[in-house]
């Protein structure tokens, strides 16, 4: 029987060998079993060779989608994948939306239903293919048999199976119930790539049309029969809890219904978000602050600058870094980053229905198992009296990893007779996520002649891992915090990777885009221009020299270097930067190109991508995600920073805590290398890159290296002397 | 009891005069394709046009509308600009997770309307207002010009 | 004996003008001097009472009639902390020799003023002086207060007296040498603080002297309208010709009509002050809009004209440092208007023009509207600065007005290159700020 997991991608040794480089990123195991059962039953009039695919009498092919959509086109590249080894035209294929389910739709990287890490393609691909290959090959066989002629003789071509001798012709809805009691193939034959007819091509994509006219639904559009409207005030500190509230205040309003009260938070229910908001505003809500009242961001960079001084566990070594560190051409430098909210588009909002035995949930979630489960744990209903619609998603980044917020709906929901609409609103959102935490990378390095020796990286944040997927933390090392770091490409005959768990009580923390690899290639490609510099070297001589070894890597290096001009003159305090990385199974090489004016404020003009992420699917989409990461990572390079001030967090809303706007944005070139390599991940990768491509740059045109984000323009003012 | 003119349509509503039509829209009118994103016009998520020139309807308090004609992203394709403009989007493939579109499209509507030939700089005036957290921009300066030329 | 004749002539001549000096600036104490017209005491005056609670609250009690006269005098504002408790005190007035931060008034016995006697609390709000002698900071407008009648003063007690009592100590005052002595306060209070209670004009109407009583004793507007004299007390000689108060400007509400209010119908001046907005003059924001939501937008109608009234007599006094004309609209059409600033324009594009519109006159609430607002129109840009980094909010219209603080995420550069982009595109723009402007201004907040 076909298990998606049999057919993901290979583990990173081979990445850290250096040779054949296809996986990569954040891959934590594949091998948990999941059963994706045959259901051949053609009682329903639907061939339904297993959890993921239903060909109907009509010809449609439903294909049940576990990964969500939340921009990211994987509602798109999924149905490429099917349709081009079912041999259907993309047309005839639909989506559902799967059913909460682990073993059936788990992610094979994350044992878990669960859409993130940029894994989508690089965990389904395989997986998809080749329950696609059998089904394509029962309905060949379903036709031999109909027509009593051999198989082999046969074709597919746009949903249909052709014997040529015969001229015979049938469409795979005709062969539904032949098809249904054909024995599924345990191992079937896999087109050959060079024969793909949609892989590869720019297609539209399929969820944009509803997107364009207001008809696409999400989460918060979600309006059942009888919906009340409801918008809350949690504790300002995290950890503090509800003190006195008189709810007449919010009652007076009118359109108030109800005020509930938990015990950590204040929710107004109402006819409407307006009479909502006003109730809420209405309340003298008093807290009692907790243990992190005094909480600062001063205290937050204080403990983590004492953390980085320990040792830490070791998660990569190389050769013998301390004996090779002896000797002239030291040199360290420490890298850091700020808390950032994920601050998407969609605030934060999940509706509920509880009755006293059912639990019904219309939200947009990355993760449907979890979102069951924190139901069921509060209602105390059996999971599957929890029914979840699952819905678009206004922008995920890692916030809608989380569960927390079905969780508080449910909480209020459980005291609202009818379904309860529960809508964050910005300030709320911003001011109750879940953050990227505050990372610091202690980094050493030793050159000589010219070249590099010897490499230390100290990562020092917290588990996040420890917290979401236990099991995966093993031997005291997040993989995720070290991710980036463990498996460079470069050659480095010395390199050790430390890892010290440094965890931020009072500060709830959680992936956001990007993940691991933010700071850890932040940290390790303004490290390695340093080095560059010290060595005398170009820095992309310095990398080239490198990636002797690393001919994918070299290729796609070359190429940004080249599109982008690299050596070029450029005017006085201008530069390029170049941000080179192997994460999530693709490789980016990144260059930016800035201009910092005498009072310091930092225009990035241009970035050129190079990027080689294998397979390419959808290479419109590969490039639409490659320049929308790289305007979220210099969203975090220009503005992004949550500070915290009496245990609180700073910032409200899209004033205190700013986005780029269009007018801010450079003009971005992606240039794609075509491969048959197995597919990495296109999500996160130029979110990455923005932040040590830009710092470079920076570097270059003023000598200032950034060693903290976000950008500060008083470092790079030209001194008055000079 | 307010009187309002919505895509064509006249409405009576019983609402307070001082409720931001966003609200109206989308929780008394159930026209749910004007979004919400941050409440204090600084993200143009909720846009409308009013007699065709865009308004953040997060801060518009209804009582304020008088006889304006308000359009939403439900009727702009009847527009000719509207109609031009949600095509090039899909032209240029501008969309990603989409929340920001609606009123992306509602205030790139207004700009070609008001500017038949928008530069670069009239592009930057008018959709600064508009904040997209994927990142579209590059696609949305493309679109409007391709919308422009069509 | 000629040396000492000289030197005795010499002594005189300091004397007499060491005393013409005094005589001068403490005879700038009457605020309603230049009135000129005959002086009577209340009790002489004769028509209706021009003082107390307003006849729509005769029949009100005590305490009502004291909450009327305690937001007449905005008590709550200066005694209350960003988000605090009203009346429980500890806000900061940060002084160029350091920082004063207002008492606790609410009734709790400890650290409130619970164990205050009437006496001591007229004495306190009449002469500045404090229980157990402690001479106050004239920050505190006693010289002003000093008008109110001790029933008035007594009202204002009863209410105060009528709050919840909050156990609250202000933090230690941080003066510098010699300002840290409050001795010197006594002899500041016998030069500037009349020690004399309201008196009308005899020949002007009830309403006028209605209005002077709610501006000059309650509303104590000089304080932050008029310029101070040497010893920072109010010159009332240049009476309403505009100060800086609070790090904003006070803008000249003299009745010159170039640069003063002297052009404002009275309708604009009502709905200015009650509403938060005026057709054509913009709204008010940061002390003033604290004064018209805590204050004056809870004064009867009646009282508001008699405001009116009486602000429309005061003697026109030019304010050389404004312009003589407001600018009108600014040009729809983002492409016209100012160029040279393309970085404050863009940062206009992005945060302003949503509310404002790019002709300034409001996108979706008349109170953005900036065309007319004196703020856009003063050169030196220092409410249109403060603005910017702390915002505004309409508290008293519902018209939920609201503009977010944008100083702590804009740098000092970029709130110069908007305030100038600001003031070229819908006032008169002056000499261009700079980072350091900026800098200066968070200071001072
Ligand atoms: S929701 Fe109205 S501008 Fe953001
Ligand atoms: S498309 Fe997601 S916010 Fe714009």
């Amino acid at each position: 029987m076909s298990r998606l997991s049999d057919h993901a991608a290979p583990s990173r040794r081979a990445v850290l060998q250096g040779a054949s480089v296809a996986g990569g990123g954040l891959l934590l195991g594949f091998s948990l079993p999941r059963a994706a059962k045959a259901q051949t039953a053609s009682a329903s009039g639907v061939f339904a060779p297993d959890a993921f695919i239903r060909i109907g009498r009509d010809d449609r092919v439903t294909l049940i989608m576990s990964q969500v959509e939340m921009g990211q086109g994987i509602h798109t590249a999924i149905p490429m994948i099917l349709a081009e080894e079912l041999d259907v035209p993309l047309s005839q294929v639909t989506t559902e939306e799967a059913p909460p389910n682990d073993k059936l739709y788990g992610n094979p990287i994350f044992y878990i239903q669960m859409t993130g890490g940029s894994t989508s393609v690089r965990a389904l691909f395989m997986p998809m293919r080749k329950t696609a290959a059998a089904a394509r090959a029962m309905l060949v066989t379903a036709a031999a048999q109909t027509w009593g002629v051999d198989a082999a003789a046969c074709r597919t071509e746009a949903g249909a199976v052709i014997h040529d001798a015969s001229g015979s012709r049938l469409g795979y809805g005709a062969l539904v119930d032949a098809a249904s009691v054909v024995p599924r193939p345990e191992s079937p034959v896999l087109k050959d790539p060079k024969t793909f007819k949609l892989i590869g091509t720019p297609a539209k994509r399929l969820d944009t049309p509803d997107k364009v006219n207001g008809k696409a639904v999400f989460g918060i559009d979600a309006l059942p029969d009888g919906v009340r409207f409801a918008t809350l005030a949690s504790c300002p500190v995290f950890g503090g809890t509800l003190g006195a509230c008189d709810e007449k205040a919010a009652l007076a309003v009118p359109g108030v219904r109800q005020v509930v009260k938990l015990d950590t938070l204040v929710a107004v229910v109402a006819d409407h978000m307006w009479a909502a908001k006003l109730g809420l505003a209405a309340l003298d809500i008093q807290w009692n602050d907790g243990p992190h009242a005094a909480l600062s961001s001063v205290d937050l960079w204080g403990a983590i600058g004492k953390a980085s001084e320990a040792d830490g566990v070791t998660a990569q070594k190389i050769g013998d870094v301390d004996a090779a560190l002896k000797g002239d051409g030291v040199i360290t430098a420490s890298y850091e980053l700020p808390l950032l909210a994920h601050a998407t588009m969609e605030p934060m909002n999940c509706t509920v229905h509880v009755t006293p035995d059912s639990c019904e949930i219309w939200v947009g979630i990355q993760v449907m198992t979890k979102a069951q489960r924190i139901a069921a744990a509060i209602t105390g209903l059996p999971p599957e009296k929890i029914t979840i619609h699952n819905h678009l998603i206004g922008g995920g980044f890692g916030r809608r990893l989380e569960e927390d917020g079905v969780g508080v709906a449910v909480r209020i929901a459980q005291h609202v007779d009818g379904p309860v609409k529960v809508v964050w609103t910005r300030e709320e959102d911003i001011q109750h996520d879940m953050y990227r935490p505050v990372y610091r990378n202690v980094m050493g390095g030793r050159v000589e002649n010219g070249k590099l020796v010897a490499w230390t990286h100290r990562v020092v944040g917290p588990a996040i891992i420890a917290r979401y997927l236990p099991p995966a933390f093993k031997n005291g090392i997040d993989v995720d915090a070290v991710d980036g770091a463990i498996d460079l490409p470069y050659d480095i005959p010395h390199l050790r990777v430390d890892y010290v768990r440094h965890e931020m009580a009072g500060v709830p923390t959680a992936f956001w885009r990007g993940v691991g690899p933010n700071s850890t290639i932040f940290a390790a490609e303004s490290f390695i221009d340093k080095l560059a510099r010290q060595a005398g070297s170009d820095p992309l001589t310095f990398r080239r020299g490198l990636l002797a070894k690393n001919p994918r890597g070299l290729a796609t290096l070359d190429l940004a270097a080249q599109k982008a001009g690299w050596g070029g003159a450029l005017a006085d305090r201008t530069g390029r930067g170049i941000a080179f990385q192997f994460v999530m199974g693709s490789f980016v090489a990144t260059i930016a190109e800035v201009a910092v004016a005498d009072d310091g404020v930092v225009t990035v003009k241009h970035i050129t991508s190079a990027v080689d992420c294998g397979t390419i699917i959808n290479p419109d989409t590969v490039v639409a995600q490659i320049q929308g990461g790289l305007i979220f990572g210099l969203t975090a390079a220009s503005h992004g920073e949550i500070t915290i001030e009496r245990g609180r967090v700073q910032q409200s809303n899209f004033h205190d805590y700013r986005m780029l706007r269009i007018n801010e944005v450079p003009t971005i070139a992606v240039h794609l290398v075509p491969s048959n390599e197995a597919p990495g991940g296109i999500g996160e990768p130029g979110t990455v890159a923005a932040m040590p491509a830009v710092a470079n740059a920076i570097y270059a045109a003023t000598g200032v290296q950034i060693q903290r984000m976000p950008i500060d323009p008083t470092l790079l003012a030209k001194k008055r002397s000079a | 009891m307010q009187t309002l003119h919505i895509n064509g349509d006249t409405h009576q509503l019983d609402v307070p005069a001082d409720m931001p039509l966003l609200w109206v829209l989308r929780d008394v009118l159930k026209m749910t394709g004007t979004k919400f994103g941050c409440g204090i016009a600084q993200c143009g998520a909720c846009t409308v046009q009013l007699d065709g020139k865009p308004a953040r309807s997060c801060m518009l308090p209804v009582g304020s509308l008088g006889d304006q004609a308000v359009t939403t992203i439900e009727a702009i394709g009847a527009t000719p600009e509207g109609a031009r403009i949600q095509k090039a989007w899909l032209k240029a493939e501008v969309v990603q997770c989409g929340y920001c579109q609606s009123g992306q499209i509602m205030s790139a509507t207004a700009l070609l309307k008001a500017v038949p030939k928008p530069a670069d700089a009239d592009i930057d005036a008018a959709m600064a207002g508009n904040i997209c957290r994927c990142g579209t921009y590059i696609r949305i300066r493309e679109a409007i010009k391709q919308a422009a030329q069509s | 004996m000629r040396t000492i004749k000289i030197l005795m002539g010499l002594a005189c001549l300091v004397a007499v003008v060491g005393i013409g000096f005094i005589a001068w600036t403490v005879l700038g104490r009457d605020p309603i001097h230049f009135a000129k017209g005959p002086r009577v005491t209340l009790a002489a005056y004769t028509g209706p009472s021009v003082t107390g609670a307003p006849p729509d609250l005769a029949h009100a009690d005590l305490v009502m009639r004291g909450e009327y006269l305690t937001r007449a005098a905005d008590c709550q504002a200066c005694h209350t902390t960003d988000g605090g408790v009203p009346f429980a005190g500890g806000r900061a007035f940060k002084l160029p020799f350091g920082t004063l931060f207002s008492p606790n008034i609410t009734p709790d016995q400890a650290t409130g003023i619970g164990a205050w006697s009437d006496a001591e609390f007229l004495r306190a709000v009449h002469k500045g002086v404090g229980r157990g002698g402690k001479p106050l900071y004239p920050a505190f407008p006693y010289a002003a207060y000093t008008l109110l009648t001790d029933d008035d003063v007594l009202a204002i007690k009863a209410y105060l007296f009528s709050v919840k009592p909050i156990h609250a100590v202000a933090p230690e005052n941080t003066l510098v040498f010699p300002f840290n002595q409050r001795l010197l306060m006594t002899v500041w209070s016998a030069m500037f603080d009349a020690d004399t209670r309201f008196e009308p004009v005899a020949d002007r109407a009830p309403e006028w002297n209605r209005g002077a009583y709610l501006v000059e004793a309650a509303g104590h507007c000089g304080e932050c309208h008029s310029p101070r004299n040497l010893f920072q007390a109010i010159d009332n000689r240049k009476k309403f010709a505009g100060a800086v108060a609070d790090g904003w400007r006070a803008y000249n509400i003299s009745s010159d009509k170039p640069t003063g209010i002297g052009s404002w119908s009275e309708a604009q001046l009502a709905s200015y002050l009650t509403n938060g907005h005026a057709a054509g003059r913009g709204s008010p924001a940061g002390p003033m809009r604290e004064a018209v939501d805590m204050s004056l937008a809870h004064l009867t109608p009646g009282d508001v004209k008699a405001v009116v009234a009486y602000l429309r007599t005061v003697p026109p006094i030019a304010d050389p440092a404004l312009p003589a004309t407001l600018a009108g609209p600014a040009p729809a059409s983002a492409a016209k208007g100012p160029d040279g600033n393309p970085h404050g324009k863009a940062l206009f594009a992005g945060a302003c023009a949503s509310c404002h519109d790019w002709t300034g006159s409001g996108a979706l609430t008349a109170n953005a509207t900036l065309t007319g607002a004196r703020a856009v129109n003063d050169p030196s840009a220092v409410n249109v600065v403060q603005m910017i980094l702390t915002g505004n909010h309409d508290l008293v219209g519902k018209t939920q007005a609201y503009m977010p603080a944008f100083g702590p995420a804009y740098t000092d550069l970029e709130v110069a290159d908007l305030a100038n982009y600001v003031t070229a595109r819908f006032g008169t723009a002056g000499r261009p700020i700079g980072p350091a402007d900026v800098a200066r201004f968070r200071q001072l907040r």
